[in-house]
């Protein structure tokens, strides 16, 4: 390293800084202008302003062109019609990628729900409680390369010799023999589910432990009046008073899920079998060159998710005419 | 849910019309239960221990053995992180990526969190037409996958936006560390809706009378917004500006994308492709990774409690 590398780039944060400083105080003079004819509409729209342009050009505007582009060639020039669509429902490799997705986006928010779920009654009440949690949060801080390193660690094979990877040591402290872990398809996927359920149970145990701190004792002592045992309290009782914070827990994973990237990325590159669709998306487009086919996947992607968008935004609304 | 009341490891004395057997199960279930939450939390702890064990050790050493042997055969160096961070070689010289990721994350949360606060501010107390319509959108906006917004997002800035013959933008022709600017706006976008959202959230709950009072007093609403809201919401500010930390720093796809060059490269970038390619120098991978991870795990650590407000604040009322 230089000194110039260190003037470069600070200088242009510096500079970035203070630009963003002159466009804030801009915006403040506007808004008060026009606070001052005390019209709020146009209060408004200077306060709006820029998020809103930051959003049609970043990603309303993108969105539609992605749409577009999935019905064109690869490099854009020629219209195809469905002939994208055609290609990712049928071509071997891409099928399997859809396939893969499927199994993530049931597996991983299932897991990572159950087991936070778990971890949270077990750790409630308990001494050292917050310890325990932290414990498990952690990975929530660390990057998805970050941990896909450090599984990578894990899952290391070696042909002979010593195995440096811990669950090869353990497969043969236990006698049994080590696993190429990482190029065996299917079991691969899943191994690379379990990196991102590592992540996830975190958040999934931290929202669901708030959450069974809510549900009122006196619902609960009733029930163990009337005789109930501690699992049918859990099932009856417990699961029922969470019931909303476990779907927005699933609902969250799922979308984490659905965008997964980095984990296939770092860790097999989507090959021997891992591709899946965000990933597929993002190699079709920026290392193979072919938009048209990674628009395509990124348009399957947005297809998945838009139940959730309308099942949130049917759940805000019904809460907004609620509140008032 | 038997935990919540017992104590796990006193003597735990028999209720009232408890039988012997009823006892020694509740006794045994509690045992049970501390046994699989230690059993949890250390599956979660030690492949990062793990690393970072791997992180100090000589590279002959991560070649040859686990790293579970140095409790045997402990040998440690900080030579690998010598080696990472200002080698001229191959796969060194990560202080100047590390440097890129600063320099990225810094204006990748101060702006979308202050663009954030303003749009929060007039979606939450000034009143115009479409207001509702707006929220909703900007709400929906969030759950977009970003993936949606790479290809024109990345042409934009390459080329410009064109509407047939005519140019609206043109090129931006960035180059070198400039490309970073790239990267500034892509985060300000993805990260604006769930800012917005999260902001709006704690704005609304604000008490009514305190603003009509301040109206009253004949304050305007960037007045407002300066001296009555700003103040008030500034823990939930934070709990945002780390929660777009984190995702900024940790981010590999819009680092990626947008700033993949070698001049502008995020340390994540660097990480995920040596990772990937796991070619020559896979051992010194632990200690890179471990300058990548420890930052935002402080971070994490000592501001814990701001995070979690703000996920509990998003995830339970959302």
């Amino acid at each position: 390293m230089n000194i110039s590398d260190l003037t470069d780039r600070f200088g242009l944060l510096a500079v970035g800084l203070i630009a963003f400083a002159v466009i804030l105080l801009a915006l403040y003079g506007l808004a008060e202008l026009a606070s001052r004819n005390n019209r709020g509409r146009w209060v408004a729209a200077v306060f709006l302003s820029p998020a809103i342009i930051f959003l049609l050009v970043g990603l309303v505007y993108p969105a539609i062109r992605t749409i577009t582009m999935s019905f064109f060639s690869g490099d854009g020039s020629e219209f195809v019609g469905m002939e994208n669509y055609a290609w990712a429902v049928t071509d071997p490799d891409a099928l399997q990628t859809l396939i893969n997705t499927a199994l993530w986006i049931i597996v991983v928010p299932a897991l990572s729900t159950v087991c936070g779920l778990v971890y949270a009654v077990l750790v409630d009440g308990r001494r050292g409680e917050r310890i325990y949690k932290a414990l498990v949060f952690l990975p929530m801080g660390i990057s998805f390369v970050g941990a896909s390193i450090i599984w990578k660690f894990v899952y290391q094979y070696k042909s002979s010799g010593t195995q440096i990877g811990l669950l090869n040591q353990v497969m043969t402290w236990f006698g049994g023999s080590p696993v190429n872990w990482l190029n065996n398809s299917p079991m691969n996927n899943f191994l690379l589910m379990v990196v991102l359920v590592w992540i996830e149970v975190g958040f999934a145990t931290v929202v669901l432990s708030a959450a069974l701190k809510g549900v009122p004792n006196e619902i609960v002592e009733a029930a163990r009046i009337d005789g109930a045992t501690p699992t049918e309290i859990f099932w009856h009782v417990t699961v029922p008073s969470i019931r909303s914070a476990i779907i927005v827990v699933a609902v969250t994973v799922f979308i984490a899920t659905l965008k997964l990237f980095d984990i296939v990325r770092a860790m097999t590159g989507g090959h021997h079998g891992t591709d899946v669709l965000a990933h597929n998306m993002w190699d079709q487009a920026f290392r193979l060159g072919n938009d048209g086919r990674g628009a395509t996947m990124a348009v399957l992607l947005f297809a998945l998710v838009i139940p959730v968008v309308i099942y949130q935004v049917r759940n805000m609304r019904r809460q907004e005419l609620e509140g008032r | 849910m038997s935990t919540r009341t017992e104590a796990p490891e006193a003597p735990a004395p028999r209720k009232i019309g408890e039988s012997r057997g009823d006892r020694l199960r509740r006794v045994l279930s509690s045992r049970v239960a501390t046994f699989a939450a230690i059993l949890i939390a250390a599956l979660w702890t030690i492949p990062t221990f793990g690393l970072f064990v791997s992180s100090l050790r000589p590279e002959d050493d991560i070649r040859a053995s686990g790293w579970w042997t140095v409790f045997t055969n402990p040998q440690f160096t900080l030579e690998t992180y010598n080696y990472v961070l200002y080698s001229d070689s191959q796969g060194g010289g990560l202080i100047r990526n590390l440097i890129n990721t600063v320099v990225i994350t810094i204006p990748g949360v101060v702006i979308p969190v202050a663009f954030a606060a303003m749009a929060a501010y007039a979606l939450s107390w000034i009143d115009f037409k479409g207001r509702n319509f707006l929220y909703i959108a900007i709400f929906a906006l969030q759950v977009v996958p970003l993936q949606m917004a790479l290809i024109p997002l990345l042409s934009f800035f390459s080329k410009g936006l064109h509407l047939g013959g005519l140019t609206i933008m043109p090129a931006w022709e960035l180059e070198g560390v400039q490309t970073i600017v790239q990267v500034w706006i892509a985060h300000s976008i993805f990260g604006l809706p769930l800012a917005i959202f999260l902001l709006h959230n704690f704005m609304r709950e604000l008490p009514g009378d305190v603003m009509e009072a301040a109206r009253i007093d004949g304050a305007s609403h960037s007045q407002i917004f300066r001296k009555v809201v700003l103040p008030l919401v500034t823990p939930a500010i934070a709990s945002i500006a780390i929660f777009q930390f984190l995702w900024v720093w940790n981010d590999f796809l819009v680092g990626r994308t947008f700033g993949g060059g070698e001049a502008t490269r995020p340390l994540t970038a660097v990480l995920g492709d040596m990772a990937g390619t796991w070619g020559f120098g896979w051992t010194r991978l632990p200690a890179a990774a471990f300058v990548a991870i420890i930052v935002p795990l402080v971070v994490f650590l000592l501001l814990q409690r701001y995070f979690v407000r703000g996920l509990l604040a998003g995830s339970v009322k959302g």
